[in-house]
């Protein structure tokens, strides 16, 4: 086995290295910056450039060296490689080569593109881990252009209506993507501190996003009537979203998919916007890599693998700790 | 169908209460009458009959989805909506349409006749012409159940605000059996004279639930106190030289409870009566338990046995009509002594009786007698102001209900399931075990009672502790201790524990309490010799 599946996370033996581990371990190969996948306590990582200064940010002084899309390296007698996974910037598939038997670690991908992320790539490989936090047919997300189109359009009516719009998403990652499709001259843009500090990170390392204004305690919304506040989903309905007096509220998110959700999250719109791949993007790329062997490591994972091996694939449900797309920042810790 | 699918799309963005109905008048202000007849006829829950089986509808979504069923069946629990999930995986229409909602509606219903073939020709070319929230609409039509978060009261809201009609009466008049069918728009909302409704309830007037002490209530003096039954309210309707029984659901129940016919001889015409239908223990003078009377429930014919077993009285507490007169405005108190008139007289075995006014002095008193309701069977006391009109729903301040405090028990969660529609993909159906030496027995499930926070955070852990699955159901670590809270205890051959509660809830996660302090089959059966 090029990779093996143990309690602290996926190991490779040949490279004596793990692939987004979640207990402490000596070496570990990093996907993207998610709290499920970029945990603290490792004494050595391994990422991608663009990745690497959202993972300082989050987890401080690290040991650190980075490799670029494309990139080969040798561990052990594992040859390594990262390559675009297209769901946040710097996302990337692990590809792990032992003895001319390649293995491919999704972390988490969508395969099709946004304005921020390098869009994802097919990887041939024999064995594939892939991620199904989608998993089911009743996932297919709309046109990335819709969704700007309907965001937009729910902001300038709110902004003609006086209010203040409130827009939940997950606050690295999604909410960037948010920013990146909205129409700045509809009105000014703020920031919950969260999201602000992720902008910060990816402005820095030169990626462009539309100005922004963090809210901070002196702010006073009346001074910024027909604002888009764009701020993690735990603070919809919170005391701090009460200096906004009743704002419409949204939330961005591929749950949102579904309408019960969205109740519950007792938000007056969803905007149906994942950051990973939808039912169609999950075959797609399964059918791409040419793999057949697959592993699906969260997600709806049982009922997923079912429906590879129906399709004539070799699927097994590994269990991880990997969350996928959580509803709430807390969910991942 | 496109107004009404605009309004249904308003409605579901929003969570404002005065939005939605502002949407609401805006469309009955604009559709046309058949339209109107029919969403009012939707949203307080009269449906077309349903033309085509779920089971087929689920069969042509998977097969024109290009899925196995199974993965159609799989993916519905986590929808939490047949409508919306079959919505959902249909690939994007090739077509559109522009009919309204009642063409679409009487297209459903030539389907009643037509071959099966025929139907999913149709039901599939509907699909192929409609956009995703349009296909939701319809499916809903298909499937029944059109519960939008719109209820009947606030659809009778906007009725009032777009036709300037007073919103009570309006309530009144869309009671009963009417059908789109036996009726037009012109006839049920507009027309004066509003006569045809020989067996017309009216709303039933409801009661908060009383918080706290009484004392807040002021004096005394201005209440009458009475149990508060635990059976079905119901609505005992003499006029035309007929009678019927209404369930608070609308449920018209005359065949059900065959009993009441007898009072066509004892009780005048056009009288109405507010009351509470029992099963009745002859033999202790006492109510049965609840689950006695759910057995007749679920009976269209009910066997002689059953009727035996199980007699229906109907224990009056307040009358509506009288002479065909509507005595609503009149007090509670007025109403009340025209009640025992009435009932004065008959004989003992009618199935009929005066729910006894419970004399208090002061609220001590009254607080005394509410622990002895368990007793009478009841599920607490109903407090009704004396002065006070019979009001068309819940209005606070003129009714009470002060229940009994729930009985509890401490239990340890042994399986969990996830929720549907809103709590799809939280865990929230729990099954809850008590002690038996070293073994943990099942006795009840319980869904409701924690905060959406504690719900994430079981969820989270059911994830990381799950020993088993069988199905949807997860075994999980006995490890938490919940305290359930419910309103009575019944013996049970149903159930491996022998007990089955009503009303189970969880009251309060036990973080401070190991599964060894949760209680015992011993405890549980304590409290069934003691409260069943």
């Amino acid at each position: 086995m090029v990779l093996k599946f143990t309690p602290a996370g996926i190991y490779c033996p040949a490279g004596d290295f793990y692939i987004d581990p979640w207990r402490p371990v000596d070496r570990a190969l990093i996907t993207h910056g998610h709290a499920d996948h970029a945990r603290p306590g490792h004494a050595r990582y391994l990422c991608t450039d663009i990745v690497a200064p959202v993972i300082r940010h989050r987890l401080g002084e690290l040991e650190l060296e980075t490799i670029t899309y494309g990139e080969k390296t040798e561990i052990g007698s594992a040859s390594v490689s990262f390559h675009p996974a297209g769901h946040t910037p710097g996302s990337a598939q692990i590809r792990v080569e032992v003895a001319g038997e390649v293995w491919v670690v999704s972390g988490d991908y969508k395969v099709t593109p946004d304005a921020l992320s390098t869009p994802f790539e097919p990887v041939r490989c024999h064995a594939f881990i892939s991620e199904c936090t989608f998993g089911l047919p009743v996932f297919t997300w709309p046109d990335e252009a819709q969704i700007r189109d309907e965001i937009n359009h729910w902001w300038a009516a709110n902004a003609a209506d006086g209010r203040t719009s409130l827009l939940g998403a997950y606050s690295f990652g999604k909410a960037q993507r948010v920013l990146s499709l909205l129409d700045a001259d509809i009105g000014p843009i703020l920031t919950h501190g969260a999201v602000e500090n992720t902008n910060i990170v990816m402005r820095n390392q030169g990626i462009t996003l539309p100005d922004t204004l963090q809210v901070t305690p002196d702010l006073n919304s009346k001074d910024h009537p027909g604002a888009l506040v764009l701020a993690p989903p735990s603070a919809l309905g919170s005391t701090w979203a009460r200096r906004f007096g009743s704002p419409a509220t949204g939330f961005a998110s591929g749950w949102m998919r579904l309408r019960g959700v969205r109740r519950r999250r007792a938000a007056d719109r969803g905007f149906v916007l994942s950051d990973h791949a939808d039912w169609p993007g999950l075959n797609s790329a399964i059918a791409e890599t040419g793999a057949e062997k697959i592993f699906v490591t969260h997600g709806y994972t049982d009922i997923f693998a079912r429906w590879l091996n129906e399709q004539g694939y070799q699927a097994k449900v590994i269990p991880t700790e990997f969350t996928g797309e959580p509803l709430d920042e807390g969910d991942t810790t | 169908m496109k107004r009404f699918v605009d309004l249904y799309t308003t409605i579901d963005q929003t969570t404002k209460t005065n939005r939605k109905v502002a949407a609401l008048a805006a469309y009955f202000s604009a559709a046309s009458d058949a339209d109107k007849l029919w969403t009012i006829a939707l949203f307080s829950g009269r449906r077309p009959r349903r033309a085509i089986t779920t089971t087929k509808l689920r069969e042509w979504a998977a097969e024109r989805a290009g899925i196995p069923l199974w993965l159609f069946e799989e993916s519905y629990p986590i929808v939490g909506d047949l409508a919306e999930t079959i919505a959902l995986v249909l690939p994007a229409p090739t077509a559109t349409q522009d009919d309204s909602l009642s063409d679409w509606i009487t297209r459903l219903r030539a389907l009643d006749n037509a071959s099966e073939e025929d139907r999913k020709i149709a039901v599939l070319d509907a699909w192929n012409r409609m956009v995703a929230t349009e296909r939701l609409v319809f499916n809903k039509l298909l499937t029944g159940g059109f519960r939008v978060g719109i209820s009947r009261k606030l659809m009778t809201r906007a009725l009032a605000q777009a036709t300037d009609k007073d919103e009570a009466e309006l309530a009144h008049r869309l009671m009963g059996d009417w059908t789109p069918d036996s009726i037009t728009y012109q006839a049920l909302i507009e027309a004066p004279d509003n006569s045809a409704g020989l067996s017309r309830p009216y709303p039933f007037c409801l009661a908060h639930a009383l918080e706290g002490d009484p004392d807040a209530l002021g004096p005394p003096g201005d209440w009458c106190a009475e149990w508060k039954w635990d059976g079905i309210r119901g609505q005992l309707i003499r006029r035309g030289g007929d009678h019927f029984v209404w369930s608070r659901g609308e449920d018209l129940m005359t065949d059900r409870f065959t009993e009441f016919s007898r009072l066509c001889d004892f009780l005048p015409d056009g009288v109405v009566i507010d009351g509470e239908v029992l099963a009745w223990d002859m033999n202790a003078d006492a109510p049965q338990p609840f689950n006695a009377l759910q057995k007749r429930l679920g009976r269209k014919t009910v066997p002689k046995k059953l009727l035996k077993d199980a007699p229906a009285l109907l224990m009056a507490y307040d009358l509506l009509e009288e002479d065909h007169a509507d005595l609503r405005d009149m007090p509670f108190a007025e109403r009340r002594k025209r009640l025992e008139t009435l009932l004065t007289g008959l004989p003992s075995d009618a199935p009929v009786r005066l729910a006894p006014l419970l004399p208090f002095d002061d609220w001590t008193k009254l607080a005394e007698i509410r622990i002895d309701a368990r007793d009478m069977r009841a599920e607490g006391l109903m407090l009704k102001r004396a002065d006070s009109p019979y009001h068309v729903g819940r209005k606070k301040g003129d009714w009470w209900k002060w229940k009994l405090d729930p009985l509890t028990i401490d239990a340890v969660m042994i399986y969990a399931q996830q929720g549907h529609g809103r709590r799809a993909n939280l865990f929230t159906d729990f099954t809850f075990a008590v002690r038996d030496g070293d073994d943990l027995v099942p006795f009840t499930k319980a869904y409701s009672g924690l905060t959406d926070a504690e719900f994430r955070k079981i969820t989270a852990w059911v994830r990381k502790n799950t020993l088993q699955r069988f199905g949807p159901v997860r075994q999980v670590t006995p490890e938490h201790v919940f305290e359930i809270a419910f309103e009575g205890i019944a013996a049970s051959t149903r159930h491996k524990s022998g007990v089955a509660l009503r009303f189970p809830r969880m009251a309060r996660w036990r973080h401070d309490k190991p599964v060894s302090e949760a209680n015992t089959l011993d405890d549980l059966k304590a409290m069934l010799a003691q409260y069943g």
